[in-house]
């Protein structure tokens, strides 16, 4: 197999570096989140509810991953995920968040995720959604 | 005259000095002692209940790059509890009008922030303010507004004396013990 066709197979062992949206009211959840993001090698920004996250992305910007929380100001997780899915925005999106009953989470989930933690967030957290989604990274 | 001068060859700072050898015999000692203080100290914080792993898989977080990020997040968390802390006493202030829907909202908030940093106590609290909220019990509220305030406060002087620990530690020259809790 020559190198170009192994690319096409595994598409996220690409050579260029992963990108990430932190979409959370809280500064402590973003200071935490940045970190962890920042501690395995992924670059990212951080939004502070969901309008600013679809904002974003109607100014023409992409990330590989979104780590949305669910309770925010001005438009949640669940609008904001729905919103982006609409929008026809393919980028993966983890939910997180501390509401974690069955119903909230279903909710979540049909909005268009395609991975769901309880935060908070910890290494091996973040870890297990980056190998659900089949991203690849150096720790 | 030989052994002087193989020790200014091998190291500089070991001068035939018998002072720095006392100093440097004395610092080791503080170090360990420091450590030592630190290491008790920050575990009887977890078997107290003040904190729980979270704030162990903060510390881990802590590196060269960013030395304060632990205290800089508490911080955030401290200003978090002082903010929703006004914010959730004015809507119990008046009896007959709480807002009780704004109150479920800040403690949410403050449940979120207090389980994210690791403060186990506060996050407790929180967990029994809702109930009261849930079920509209003004009183309940109030002591739980109490209570909230006053374990964030406690939690906040601990975790200062434990950075001053720290801090106390660095300029002895020696390095903070990795305390894992599981």
């Amino acid at each position: 197999m020559s190198r170009d066709q192994i690319a096409e197979e595994l598409p996220n062992l690409a050579e260029s570096k992963l990108t990430a949206l932190v979409v959370d009211d809280s500064f402590v959840n973003q200071t935490i989140h940045q970190k962890l993001l920042n501690r395995l090698g992924i670059e990212n920004d951080v939004v502070t509810n969901g309008k600013e996250a679809v904002d974003v992305y109607c100014s023409g910007r992409n990330y590989d991953l979104i780590l949305m929380d669910m309770d925010m100001p001005i438009m949640n997780g669940i609008q904001a995920t729905k919103r982006l899915r609409e929008m026809g925005i393919e980028s993966k999106i983890a939910g997180v968040t501390t509401r974690a009953n069955e119903g909230e989470k279903q909710e979540f989930m049909e909005a268009g995720l395609n991975d769901f933690q309880e935060k908070p967030l910890t290494i091996s957290k973040l870890l297990s959604i980056l190998h659900k989604l089949n991203f690849y990274v150096q720790t | 005259m030989v052994l002087f001068v193989c020790f200014e060859q091998l190291s500089p700072i070991f001068l035939y000095n018998s002072v720095s050898w006392s100093t440097l015999a004395m610092n080791t000692t503080v170090v360990a002692q420091l450590q030592r203080q630190f290491q008790d100290y920050i575990v009887s914080l977890y078997q107290q209940g003040f904190l729980d792993s979270q704030f162990s898989e903060l510390r881990k977080l802590q590196d060269e790059g960013s030395p304060d990020f632990v205290s800089e997040v508490v911080s955030l968390f401290f200003d978090d509890c002082s903010k929703l802390i006004n914010t959730m006493s004015r809507s119990l202030e008046q009896p007959d009008n709480v807002d009780f829907k704004q109150l479920d909202s800040g403690v949410h908030q403050l449940k979120g922030s207090s389980s994210s940093v690791g403060a186990r106590r506060v996050k407790n609290v929180c967990i029994s303010f809702k109930e009261c909220c849930d079920v509209q019990n003004r009183e309940g509220c109030l002591r739980c507004l109490q209570q909230v305030d006053y374990e964030y406060k406690m939690l906040k002087t601990k975790l200062q004396d434990l950075f001053n620990l720290e801090q106390q530690i660095l300029q002895a020259g020696g390095t903070i013990p990795q305390v894992d809790i599981n």
